[in-house]
């Protein structure tokens, strides 16, 4: 197989993973860890392309997606923080009435 | 097959390996370390790939600030509630089929479909030689070309910091 086709089908493995994660579990934080695979596996397809095509503007972009994804966890871990505060359980199951 | 593609296959599989242990372990402590373990080997096949930038931020960035932070919330909170007691949701069979239905639709897409090679790219783009991604020619690049998205990830950091804050005071005024 070659090298590219082989990346592009572990990013594809690692979002689907990370998609049955977020979707089956059911502790808040590990569907918040669940994402984070999600947003690897793409980061990977993003590198995988940007070293076959050898721009150096796809790895600013990486950098840049670094970033958001920082900014996005030190948000969503105040947040959880919060519901597990008021609810006293992680169990998202406990949150349903955030349906509104 | 030559030693950075059999690097390639074993890392592969030990990302792999961490993503499926994220998904069957029951205490979100040990999710973390099979995440650790996934973002290493994903850092690890950034280095083969010769991104060794990327590879860097990825330990620096995801195993050191993000990954840490994230324990130290579970240590933080070890609450033992339903979700420690029974792992999963009630949509677990939909749930799988589904994603096993996307996997094979894209898995399909990366199969059929045709790569660009390299030498098909620089016919496009004539007179461009394809970048070597080290430390050099990548900060030469981010600061000279993309300046202003630099000085705006201080801001997005900034607001960040200030939401964070907003959300804890927040809670507190609740509580109280």
């Amino acid at each position: 197989m070659d090298r590219t086709q082989l990346l592009l089908t572990l990013s594809i493995a690692l979002f689907c993973l990370g998609l049955v994660g977020v979707m089956i579990r059911r502790n808040a934080l590990v569907m918040l860890m669940c994402m984070e695979l999600m947003l690897n596996g793409v980061v990977l397809s993003l590198v995988t392309f940007a070293a076959h095509s050898g721009t150096l503007s796809g790895a600013v972009l990486v950098f840049l997606v670094f970033v958001v994804a920082a900014a996005e966890i030190g948000i969503a871990i105040p947040i959880v923080l919060l519901l597990a505060r008021q609810r006293h359980t992680l169990d998202v199951g406990a949150y349903s009435g955030l349906k509104g | 097959m030559s030693v950075e593609t059999l690097l390639l296959y074993f890392f592969a599989a030990t990302s792999l390996a961490g993503g499926v242990l994220m998904l069957v372990a029951r205490h979100p402590m040990r999710v973390a370390l099979a995440l650790i373990s996934s973002m290493l080997s994903l850092g690890a096949i950034y280095a083969i790939l010769g991104v060794h930038v990327i590879a860097v931020f990825q330990v620096l960035i995801y195993v050191g600030a993000v990954m840490v932070f994230m324990v130290y919330v579970i240590m933080l909170l070890d609450v033992r509630d339903a979700s420690f007691l029974d792992r999963y949701g009630r949509a677990i069979v939909p749930s799988v089929a589904a994603a096993a239905l996307l996997a094979m639709a894209l898995g399909v897409a990366v199969s059929r479909g045709r790569i660009i090679t390299a030498a098909e790219l620089s016919g496009l783009h004539p007179g461009r030689s394809p970048a070597e991604f080290g430390v050099q020619p990548f900060s030469v690049e981010f600061l000279e070309g993309y300046w202003l998205h630099f000085e705006l990830t201080s801001v997005l950091l900034l607001a960040a910091v200030v939401a964070a804050i907003a959300v804890i005071k927040a809670g507190r005024r609740h509580d109280g």
